[in-house]
């Protein structure tokens, strides 16, 4: 790992600045051969150093280079950023500067691959680097944050401790049988810590669900006839976020057609134009299929209108049982009540998307439905990915063996492999147990450069 | 010219002797006293948890411990019966006078083995390979192959107090120069200690104010080749006995005079078997503390005060045991004691256990850092068996962490190595739901038949036994009963009918079925201790097959080899402990270097990049 490496960190395009990381052994005496300004071989650790860089006595670019030394780096090893100015060309000159000069373009992950294996943070805070990167909302920039402070990995190293300790518990039993001084270990007492373990990880995983929210945001669907509102319903919402509204692809699922943010969590409002006639759908391919795409969302906004009846196909759709939350707007409340919703279950929402009116009480609703605004001001204290939340389920799963079994009585020393294997479940997440596929497979989902 | 010579006649070098006899080698055992040899110098008992399970794997592959103890005991006892099947395990109270006795007559029953008296003080090595061995006054003998099993013999030294005296655990001289010619070999040499209690007169302990501890009633063998030889009504019983305030504050207000806590020894001793003055210390809240009094032999009238072992000076002993309930009066035969000796280190071993200094040369037992008779006879085994292996140009014997205690046991020994006597204990093995008193020679005699020391009527026994296990799993898979077919047993446990028919197999895997419940429906009688596995073998099968997987698992890393020759010094970014510890270890796959301890998985990925990567480029430059 005595490579010089390097990339553009920041994302490409049109931005006032962008900057290039390089890390290695000889970072720095390789871009003091590219840099005119101060003698960096010759500068203090973690310093901003301006000047310029040259190429055959051309100026490239008016830079600001950070100069920061092995060991208190992000990598462990030295670290040099040319903080250059934004522009496709200019950016890409600096970049194939160095690869010219002794750097290798690093391969996706590889900084934080080198952070991980130089001992500088463990896998779940190599996980976070990637969300917070990823982070588009303050909310989720938290979130990464408490991640890499290692908030996680202080909760499953104490989940582990306990669990150490119940084994240890055991084994004293097992291995001196005959001093019958030692506490005792009975399959109740053996029962209760399990219980209390088994609530730890239950709560960790239900956190976590909102830890994903936070994460990846709610998904939206809006759906309804045509001309009942959708689109000005969309606009609407759109329109006074629009400093955010982007184009880009959906963290999951299907393509987002904009986002805003609700105290501070992403909605994601995402593209329906396949489902956007609920009775072209609902006729055309039956409920049974219409609500599997519907299912896609975590909210879905049915949108109808005041002064007309529901189609016994709209009827039934609303009244199957839903996986997925849904509210119900009426439109053009100002029109005559025609529309007959009794026997139909669910949040209702009237307003008018001309006055406009009622979609305060709309974002209202959404708020209330998901405590939107108890997530942003709560802990951050939730796993970060599908991969870590799989590895709890499977630890919990474990414990759940253990409780069975202590409960009917099987010999101890069998539920101690339940309890390792919980141990080790929890351990994978911390990167305590090691398993070979474990970092190719993490390090390769890391986009260049970070 | 002898095949093996072996030097030091305890637990280790007795059964490394019979392992080197038995392959039909010409081996020479060599001791200090030949009187000495198979001595229980500490506690008279063999077995224990985890231990009884060592002994039973000894004898599944051809070993003496076993067979030896089951005619030497004075009483008997499967510990943690009433907990599960991985757990439980044989003791047995040695005969002190017996055991020695017997062990003696069996070595001499062995025409290629020589029983020699003398002292080894030097060593024979040329180009970095053994060739033979010196006595004190000179005379040499030559070998191909030689087994270290001294013991505490290596410059021992006896503390009582302040005091100290150069001599071994019943006065007998000690070897003064051995372990300085393994240090200039290049050996790392460190000094271990452990200790002794104190022997008491029988006649003069107040047995109404104690709490007798029997024998079990079920008569057992460590052997699976002998039948119970002893009356079950006919064991000696043993005695609890517990400290109290008063010993406590004796010992609290002489700490400084015990030859530990003066200062006046420098050993290192055991966590797992403290003496009783670090038991005070280091545990200040318990009120009291547990004591045996156990029987020694029948020949003479000691009784062992187990848990009571000391390094304080005499008199304040007397007032240590005269402060013990029912031991008010008790004459003292032998005072307890501290024992220094020196050791090597045995992360210089190969897991065959020859040494990687030297080649040839073999140590087993205490000089590798264990305590323990099983732990000693274990590797004595192993070291044997390997030895004779080497001279007849085979490859060595190897047990796997998932094959046998004795495998874990050795496998800790050079991957982890010790700073502390190490001792056996079940939650050292991973794989203990597999590595059960009740299939070690399942587990192991193959190999022990394979390697000479088993024959052919032992080997059909086993098969015998496998025939016998797979019969009754396939009846019990193939008998289906109902309602009407199930006997009163099987009504009253599972307190309700049967639905429909359901195979004896889903039967006996509910909680409250025991397989002497169905007996009947089976077509053959079977040994109690066959039905017993076959229940173990159903009833756990889930969590068997789980640690099967771990096994597989494990396996799989065992099987990534780590080359010879590797430069550890070229593979960038490990931890520098890490590169320290693999430098010393030397791993042989990467299964076994992710157990050394200060090598974490990111070393192991550092490691496993560099093998796949660099490895063969590095080699190319050179």
């Amino acid at each position: 790992m005595d490579e010089n490496i390097c990339a553009i960190s920041t994302a490409l395009g049109v931005g006032a600045i962008s900057i290039v990381r390089a890390t290695g052994p000889d970072v720095i005496k390789i871009i003091n051969s590219i840099f005119k300004g101060k003698d960096l071989t010759k500068v203090a650790s973690h310093t901003l150093n301006y000047g310029h860089i040259v190429e055959n006595g051309e100026v490239v670019d008016e830079v600001l280079v950070s100069i920061m030394k092995s060991p208190h780096t992000f990598t462990g090893e030295d670290i040099g950023e040319i903080n250059c100015h934004g522009g496709v060309a200019t950016t890409k000159r600096i970049l194939e500067l160095l690869l010219t000069h002794g750097f290798r373009l690093a391969e996706p992950g590889e900084f934080t691959k080198r952070a991980f294996l130089n001992g500088r943070i463990d896998l779940v805070e190599a996980e976070s680097v990637n969300d917070l990167i990823a982070a588009e909302t303050e909310s989720s920039r938290k979130y990464a944050m408490n991640h890499l402070e290692g908030n996680i990995s202080r909760i499953i190293k104490d989940m582990r401790q306990e669990l150490v300790e119940l084994r240890a518990h055991f084994e004293v039993n097992f291995d001196y049988p005959e001093e019958m001084d030692n506490p005792e270990i009975t399959h109740a007492i053996v029962l209760e810590k399990l219980e209390s373990l088994r609530e730890k990880l239950e709560k960790l995983l239900e956190t976590s669900q909102n830890g994903q929210l936070i994460k990846n945001g709610l998904d939206v669907a809006i759906i309804g006839r045509p001309n009942v509102g959708k689109s000005s319903i969309l606009n609407h919402l759109l329109d006074e976020n629009k400093a955010i509204v982007t184009d880009i692809a959906g963290t999951t699922r299907d393509i987002v057609e904009g986002s805003i943010t609700l105290e501070g969590i992403k909605i994601n409002l995402i593209d329906t134009a396949g489902i956007r006639d609920t009775s072209d759908i609902v006729e055309h391919i039956g409920v049974e299929k219409s609500l599997e795409i519907l299912k896609r969302a975590d909210l879905v906004i049915f949108v109808f209108s005041n002064d007309e009846e529901l189609t016994p196909l709209e009827r039934n759709l609303l009244k199957s049982n839903f996986d997925v939350k849904k509210i119900i707007f009426i439109n053009k409340d100002d029109l005559t009540k025609k529309i007959k919703l009794d026997d139909i279950d669910g949040q209702v929402v009237y307003g008018n998307t001309v006055t406009p009116t009622g979609l305060d009480d709309l974002k209202d609703a959404i708020i209330a439905m998901f405590n939107l605004d108890e997530i942003a001001s709560k802990d951050y204290n939730y796993l970060a990915n599908a991969r870590q939340i799989a590895l709890v389920k499977n630890a919990n799963t474990a414990i759940l063996n253990a409780i069975e079994s202590t409960k009917n009585s099987i010999p101890l020393e069998m539920v101690a492999i339940d309890i390792d294997e919980a141990y080790n479940f929890l351990g994978e997440i911390i990167g305590a147990t090691y398993k070979d596929e474990l970092l190719d497979e993490i390090f390769s989902k890391f986009c260049l450069g970070k | 010219m002898y095949d093996i010579i072996v030097v030091g006649g305890g637990h280790a070098g007795c059964e490394a002797a019979h392992a080197g006899a038995m392959q039909g080698l010409k081996v020479a055992l060599i001791t200090a006293r030949i009187a000495n040899i198979a001595d229980m110098p500490c506690n008279p008992s063999i077995g224990g948890t985890a231990k009884g399970i060592v002994v039973r794997e000894i004898d599944a592959l051809g070993g003496l411990m076993g067979r030896i103890a089951d005619i030497s005991h004075l009483q008997m006892k499967m510990l943690n019966s009433s907990k599960g099947p991985a757990v439980k395990s044989l003791r047995a109270q040695g005969d002190k006078v017996i055991y020695p006795k017997n062990m003696l007559k069996a070595l001499r029953s062995l025409d290629n083995l020589d029983i020699i008296e003398a002292m080894i003080e030097d060593l024979i090595v040329e180009d970095k390979c053994i060739k033979g061995v010196i006595t004190e006054t000179g005379k040499e003998y030559t070998c191909k192959t030689l087994i270290l099993t001294t013991g505490t013999y290596l410059k021992s030294k006896i503390l009582v107090g302040s005091t100290n005296k150069q001599e071994g655990p019943h006065g007998e001289a000690t070897s003064k120069h051995l372990s300085d010619k393994l240090r200039a070999l290049g050996f790392e040499i460190q000094r271990l200690k452990t200790g002794t209690p104190q022997r008491i007169d029988p006649e003069t302990v107040d047995y109404s104010k104690l709490n007798v501890e029997m024998g079990d009633m079920t008569p057992w063998t460590f052997s699976f080749d002998l039948e119970p030889s002893y009356d079950v009504s006919e064991q000696r019983p043993c005695y609890l006995v517990y400290t109290n305030e008063k010993t406590h504050q004796i010992i609290r207000g002489n700490l400084e005079k015990s030859a530990m806590y003066g200062g006046y020894a420098e050993g290192i001793g055991p966590r797992y078997c403290p003496s009783i003055e670090d038991k005070v210390v280091r545990f200040k809240d318990k009120p009291r503390h547990q004591l045996f009094l156990e029987p020694e032999s029948n020949y003479y009238p000691d009784l062992y005060l187990q848990g009571f072992s000391t390094s304080m000076p005499i008199d304040v002993q007397e007032q240590m045991v005269h402060s013990l309930v029912g031991l008010e009066h008790a004459k003292i035969l032998k005072y307890g004691y501290a024992i220094e000796y020196d050791a090597i280190n045995s992360l210089e071993l190969m897991p065959s256990l020859e040494t990687k200094i030297i080649k040839n040369l073999f140590t087993a037992g205490q000089i590798n850092g264990t305590s323990g008779y099983e732990e000693a006879a274990g590797q004595g085994l192993i070291a044997g068996i390997n030895a004779g292996l080497k001279v007849r140009g085979k490859e060595p014997l190897i047990l796997k962490r998932n094959e046998a205690y004795i495998g874990v046991l050795i496998d800790d020994l050079v991957t982890k190595g010790t700073k502390e006597p190490y001792r056996l204990l079940t939650s050292r093995a991973e794989y203990r739901l597999i590595l059960r008193h009740d299939n070690a020679d399942l587990r192991l005699r193959k190999y022990g038949y394979e390697c000479g020391l088993i024959n052919e009527e032992q080997y059909a026994r086993l098969l015998k036994k496998e025939h016998d296990i797979a019969d009754i799993m396939a009846n019990l898979k193939e008998v289906t009963i109902n309602s009407k077919k199930a006997n009163s047993q099987i009504k009253e446990a599972l307190g309700s009918s049967l639905n429909g028919g359901v195979s004896l197999y889903n039967l006996l895997k509910r909680p409250e079925i025991k397989i002497e419940y169905l007996k009947e429906y089976l077509p053959n009688e079977y040994a109690r201790e066959i039905l017993e596995i076959v229940e173990v073998m159903v009833k756990y099968e889930g969590y068997i097959a789980k640690t099967n997987k771990e096994v597989e698992r494990m396996l799989k890393l065992e099987d990534k080899q780590i080359p010879e020759d590797i430069n550890y010094d070229l593979v960038k970014n490990l931890a520098s402990e890490a590169r320290q510890k693999l430098k010393l270890v030397r791993p042989k796959n990467i299964g076994q270097a992710s157990r050394i301890s200060g090598v974490n998985p990111a070393d192991i990925s550092i490691l496993m990049v560099y093998l796949k990567k660099e490895y063969s480029k590095d080699n190319n430059h050179e």
